[in-house]
């Protein structure tokens, strides 16, 4: 392990202001309320940095448009973009994300988790490792990593 | 001698630095009270501490003189000997000196010098030796913070108690300042410090004195603060805020005017910087400069102030000048702090020195601007550089107008002649003299930026004319040119601006508003020796009521010539002007009451009642004027109805019943009278309804029944009972003139009330429903005619279903007083006087002691479902106010609605399932606050606890129905019932019972799940289970019960009819994490299967909820299933 912060000085954004959904639900008691790119962006925009003490959202690893979403499909891909090209949490980030979005999206939704093209220097072999079910489940049981994911997590849960 | 004992035993421990604060505090109290009950002297406890004040231990003899000058504190207000004084100030002088005792020396000489009022007090000359004590021997920057500000409090003390002997020290007094501030940088000594200069400035006014000498080192002292910076803002609460430090400073640097020199080069200088507090700080500081330096010594920097002064506003102002509706009585613009500062230092200096308006009057600037409002014709047109300059120059003009009237003529006089001449109101001729061009209105130009400084003039102007009282004691020909210069002009600036109202478009509100804002300035002129006339002034009143006559729609203007009229016509309240008052109720009042009147009018009919019932809640006069034209308008149109069938009429008919209620009723404390007018509205209701014998037209005029119900009701609910009276005399009067009567004689009999098949007619049923609003309304101590024969009606009335007459009747048995033996007798017992009529029948038992014919009814023996459904909603209202009073007589209704809650009662009649479904919503009626009658509004007799009470009755009652309910039917029906009351009754009630209601609760929602018509019912079940899961009194029992409560929980998080359910149950879910892990573990399973499947709610909120509930469960169960 390197010593030392991966990135030092990350650039820190402002947050978006939450967006106040204006369609009011009680309009009708019948009517369905779809799943959406802003539900799933405020599900993990929360999650925090491994590193630092500020949110995906913060350091612009995550933003809405990074999330496309087909409810009918039940199909979800989140693309998160590391701050740092050789970032050796990017692991962390993904796992991260696809741990919150299990927990919180229903079963039938398969999620496809990515690095933003070019953003990352092992690119090909970071999506690999992050879609693959044998690998997410082997790491998940590795209770340092859970550990680690569920301190990223908590905030995002409040 | 025990004193004495104890006081060294008190000496030893104060004396004793080893021991804590706490003890020390003990041991001073108990000295100190020992010394004001007089069981102790000062002069004993003087020789007692003797071996503590001149021993040679430094930190015992420190103690000892801090003790003694405590006490002294102590007894600030208890008289001393002179001698004893004297001696201990010369001790505590002495001690002075003494480094190591200098906190109780500063201490004692600080007690004494406080000494006020009382005998014992330092004589002068030993003040003067205290201050030249401290002056030689004390280094104030080298002691701790308290000390220091001991130090400047003792300063401050002597200069304040003794200015003639601080007086002849002279030079020593400023030096010791000087050297003691020299340095100071904590907050609450500098307070002190800043007092103490000002303090000294004021004792030496002469300028041979030591503060002239020395006033550039004392100065450069205390500048060196200015504008005060905290750099350490948290973590001191006791610290004194920078306001008041710097008010405190600003106080200092304009103590004395041999600072000037030094003072206004500074204070310009910090001026010009760009830090806002430093802006703000100077700003204020030279207002106070201004006042405390006198004229002569500030008129020498005149020309370098104003430039800076008129920077400051050019800076400070922002050009965003707002045309709404909410800056019509203010300035428009935003004002910051350095804005007002500077409004008002530059207010200060005209109004002490009338030659610094010279500057402002010259400059170039402010002449320029006229240049500029030619240039533009609209605001929005300007560059910002303009509207700045417009805004700026019209705030600075009016600034300096507004300080005195000597002033205002100057300005009038400079600059209001060239306005008007841009604004073309006054001509130049070739002559070059400018000529009032009074009659071409043609010429004139409505530059907004023009307008806007010609409002501003005349909006400061009017604060300058006397009042009344004032205006007496005056010469006011001679001061007040300006007012002739207005008064020249008024007619055609009230042109001027009518003209910029009337050009005006919707897309465009400036004009509209520059035009009203004017008209609002030139109306609002106070007194006889406002310039602007009479016939004016009703000029104006014409063209803003005109504005209001004549828009269809609502438009910005229409709502500005509204608000200005409601604004004129509350100062003409407030400043009590007869004439005005006459000319307003003529033109604005009268015209509007007209319209109302008039029923042809373009106008939409809410317009008109809102502008009316705006502007008429000014003046008691006018309220009057106008429920008289109200109460026109009503009968007008209400007999037009009648007559004619027009059906806009009766429309118009509800919409200003609608105002009264919505507009007058709710202002009725603030508008004196109202209540009179308004009974006297009431009344000319009914006497309309009477004398419109035959309604012509039959219409399904709900709307304007309702209307008339509720203003009726409300206004029956604010009257006096000497009103409430009249209005059921009158009321009953045509009721008993109606066909309305018949029904009386009715007998109440099964036969006779199935024959009633006809309905009422149009007529009788308003008259009816608005008889029972009045009934419902009244108050307790009203008298009520003829109750038996009303009673008659309404139970005839409400067995035809009319509601209102049930609600009535529940009135009447809450609130009457000696008649509700009769009533009572009238409802349930009226059958056994005309008996024979009945066809008996041997199988009916008694219920509830009373062979009543409703509750026959109620429970199905005679008559249609119609009929019996009736009887139980009628039997709930007449429960409720039975209850609500407290009468037994309740619980013979709560024992007939629950018989017809069974599937079969005890005669073997089967009931209908409707019937059935009515008797539970009973419980409803019986339980809930009703907004239509029956409460506080309407004087309902309310006994505390009754809900409490009816709980305690029926609750037993329905679970032991529910135990051994036959069919599912009746058992669901019990089971709303019993939903009803649970959720009505206060949940403390619920929380002392959770034990025995808790399963039948869980039972009851799942028994309501079944079926969507329950849904409601199941949701108020819901919140009070929810109640009870969180408080420590149900804990227990829902510990015991958790696995039925999960279960039914779970349940209920896919209940598909109510989506507030399945929220309210996942949380009810996440809430039972709280009870002891082993209770709960087992169900885990479960609960997580129930909450993934909401994680697919359709909505967001319940997969919200979903989710956190999720993770909530997951999460006891350390780490076996990460997700």
């Amino acid at each position: 392990m390197v010593s030392g912060l991966i990135n030092e000085n990350p650039t820190v954004y402002e947050r978006k202001e939450r967006r106040v959904r204006t369609d009011s639900t009680n309009s009708d008691e019948f009517s369905v309320e779809p799943i959406d790119q802003l539900e799933i962006f405020d599900h993990i925009r929360d999650i925090r940095d491994p590193e630092h003490p500020y949110s995906l959202e913060q350091l612009k690893v995550l933003t809405e448009d990074s999330v496309e979403v087909d409810d009918l499909k039940s199909y979800v891909r989140v693309t998160f973009t590391p701050t740092v090209e050789h970032c050796s949490m990017a692991t962390i980030i993904g796992l991260s994300v696809r741990v919150k979005l299990m927990r919180s999206l229903p079963p039938r939704y398969k999620i496809d988790i990515r690095v933003a093209p070019g953003s990352h220097a092992t690119e090909a072999a970071l999506n690999k490792q992050l879609n693959d079910k044998e690998r997410v489940a082997a790491a998940l049981e590795n209770p340092n990593l859970v550990e680690m994911v569920d301190e990223c997590l908590s905030p995002s849960f409040e | 001698m025990a004193a004495l004992n104890n006081l060294t035993e008190h000496l030893e421990a104060f004396v004793d630095v080893t021991r804590s604060p706490t003890h020390h505090a003990e041991s001073l109290k108990a000295i100190a009270t020992s010394l004001e009950k007089g069981v102790l002297s000062i002069n004993q406890l003087v020789v007692e501490m003797d071996m503590y004040l001149t021993t040679t231990d430094d930190v015992v003899r420190a103690r000892g003189i801090l003790l003694l000058a405590e006490m002294l504190d102590y007894l600030k207000s208890k008289p001393l000997d002179n001698a004893v004084v004297h001696s201990l100030i010369g001790f505590f002088t002495a001690k002075l000196a003494e480094w190591r005792s200098v906190r109780g020396a500063l201490s004692g000489c600080l007690a004494l010098i406080k000494r006020k009022g009382v005998a014992g007090l330092v004589t002068a000359v030993d003040a003067e030796a205290v201050a030249k004590s401290m002056a030689q021997s004390i280094q104030v920057q080298s002691l701790a913070l308290y000390d220091r500000k001991l130090c400047f409090e003792l300063l401050e003390c002597l200069l304040e108690q003794y200015p003639e002997a601080m007086i002849n020290l002279g030079d020593l007094m400023v030096y010791a300042t000087c050297e003691a501030i020299d340095g100071e940088k904590d907050p609450p000594c500098l307070m002190v410090a800043f007092h103490v200069v000002e303090l000294l400035g004021r004792l030496f006014p002469s300028p041979s004195g030591p503060v002239a000498s020395e006033a550039s080192d004392l100065f450069e002292f205390i500048s060196c603060y200015f504008p005060l910076h905290y750099t350490h803002t948290k973590g001191d609460e006791a610290s004194i805020p920078r306001e008041d430090l710097s008010r405190g400073l600003s106080l200092a640097i304009s103590s004395t005017p041999f600072f000037e020199p030094y003072a206004i080069p500074l204070l310009l200088e910090k001026l010009s910087s760009s830090l806002p507090v430093a802006k703000v700080d100077s700003l204020k500081c030279l207002k106070d400069c201004a006042v405390n330096y006198g004229v002569s010594r500030m008129k020498k920097h005149y020309k370098d102030l104003w430039p800076a002064l008129k920077d400051a506003l050019y800076a400070s102002t922002k050009t965003d000048l707002s045309f709404g509706l909410e800056s019509l009585t203010s300035p428009g613009f935003e004002m910051g702090e350095i804005h007002r500062a500077a409004v008002n230092l530059l207010q200060r200096l005209v109004k002490q020195d009338i030659s610094f308006l010279g500057l402002v009057v010259e400059d170039i600037r402010v002449n320029m601007v006229f240049d500029t409002i030619s240039r533009y014709l609209r605001y929005e047109e300007m560059l910002d550089t303009s509207k700045l300059e417009v805004l700026v120059v019209s705030q600075i003009l009016s600034v300096s107008a507004r300080s005195s009237v000597e002033s205002c003529n100057i300005i009038f006089q400079t600059f209001f002649f060239r306005l008007m001449n841009t604004l073309g109101i006054v001509e130049k001729t070739s002559t070059g003299d400018l000529v009032h061009n009074e009659n071409s209105t043609v010429s004139t130009r409505l530059y907004h930026g023009g307008l806007h400084l010609c409002i501003e003039l005349l909006t400061t102007s009017k604060d300058l004319i006397p009042s009344s009282e004032e205006c007496t004691s005056t010469p006011e020909s001679a001061q007040q040119s300006w007012c002739s210069i207005v008064s020249r002009f008024s007619a055609s600036l009230i042109e001027a601006f009518t003209s910029a109202v009337q050009s005006s478009n919707d897309d465009c509100s400036a004009d509209a508003y520059l035009g009203v804002k004017g008209l609002l300035a030139m109306g609002m002129f106070r007194g006889g020796s406002s310039p602007v006339s009479r016939s004016e002034f009703e000029k104006i009143l014409t063209t803003l009521t005109s504005i209001i006559a004549a828009n269809s729609a609502k438009t910005v203007k229409w709502e500005l010539a509204l608000k200005a009229l409601v604004c004129m016509g509350s100062f003409i309240d407030r400043y009590s002007e007869s004439e005005k008052a006459m000319s307003y109720m003529a033109i604005v009042v009268e015209n509007l009451v007209s319209l109302v009147r008039s029923s042809h009018c373009s106008l939409p009919s809410p317009m008109i009642l809102e502008a009316t019932s705006e502007v008429c809640s000014t003046r008691p006069t006018y309220v009057e004027k106008m429920v008289e034209g109200f109460e026109e308008a009503f009968c007008s149109s209400f007999s037009d109805f009648c007559v004619n069938g027009n059906f806009k009429s009766i429309e118009n008919c509800s919409q200003l019943l609608e105002c009264v209620t919505n507009k007058l009723l709710p202002r009725l404390t603030e508008i004196d009278g109202l209540e009179k007018s308004l009974v006297h509205f009431a009344i000319s209701m009914w006497n309309q309804i009477e004398s419109s014998v035959v309604f012509s037209y039959d219409f399904n005029g709900r709307e304007f029944v309702e209307a008339a119900t509720k203003t009726m009701g409300e206004i029956v609910g604010v009257a006096s009972v000497d009103s409430q009276n009249s209005i059921i005399q009158k009321a009953y009067n045509v009721i008993s003139s109606s066909t309305l009567l018949a029904m009386e004689s009715i007998p109440l009999t099964f036969a006779a009330l199935e024959g009633l098949q006809r309905d009422l007619s149009t007529r009788d049923e308003l008259i009816l429903s608005l008889f029972a609003s009045v009934i419902i309304g009244a108050s307790p101590k009203a008298s009520i005619p003829d109750v038996k024969s009303l009673v008659h009606l309404f139970l005839v009335s409400f067995l035809k279903g009319y509601i209102p007459a049930a609600q009535a009747l529940g009135s009447m048995v809450n609130k009457l007083g000696t008649g509700l033996e009769e009533a009572c007798d009238t409802i349930f017992h009226e059958s056994s006087a005309s008996g024979s009529s009945i066809p008996s029948d041997d199988s009916s038992k008694t219920i509830g002691g009373s062979e009543a014919l409703l509750s026959k009814i109620c429970l199905g023996f005679y008559g249609s479902l119609d009929l019996q459904t009736h009887a139980i909603t009628g039997l709930a209202w007449i429960g409720k106010g039975l209850l609500m009073r407290g009468d037994k007589r309740v619980n013979e209704i709560a024992l007939v609605l629950v018989e017809c809650l069974k599937s079969t009662n005890s005669s073997g009649n089967a009931l209908h399932p409707s019937a059935m479904k009515h008797a539970a919503d009973a419980f409803l009626t019986l339980m809930s606050d009703s907004e239509v009658c029956l409460n506080r509004k309407f004087h309902a007799v309310i006994r505390p606890l009754y809900k409490q009470r009816f709980f305690s009755i029926t609750v037993p009652i329905l679970e032991s129905l529910i135990v051994n309910s036959q069919t599912p039917l009746s058992r669901t029906m019990l089971h709303v019932a019993l939903a009803h009351v649970v959720s009505n009754v206060p949940v403390t009630v619920i929380l002392d019972n959770t034990k025995k209601l808790l399963s039948v609760i869980l039972e009851g929602l799942s028994v309501l799940s079944v079926d969507s018509v329950h849904k409601e019912t199941l949701f108020s079940l819901l919140l009070v289970l929810s109640g009870t899961l969180t408080d420590i009194k149900g804990q227990q029992s829902v510990s015991d019960n958790a696995h039925r409560i999960i279960e039914c929980l779970v349940k209920l998080t896919s209940y598909p009819h109510l989506m507030v359910v399945r929220e309210t149950a996942i949380q009810c879910l996440a809430t039972l994490l709280e009870l002891p892990h082993g209770r709960i573990y087992p169900f885990r399973r479960e609960v997580l299967q129930a909450v993934t499947k909401a994680l697919d709610d359709p909505k967001r909120r319940v997969r919200e909820e979903a989710i956190k509930c999720r993770q909530a469960w997951t999460s006891i169960s350390s780490r076996s299933t990460p997700f």
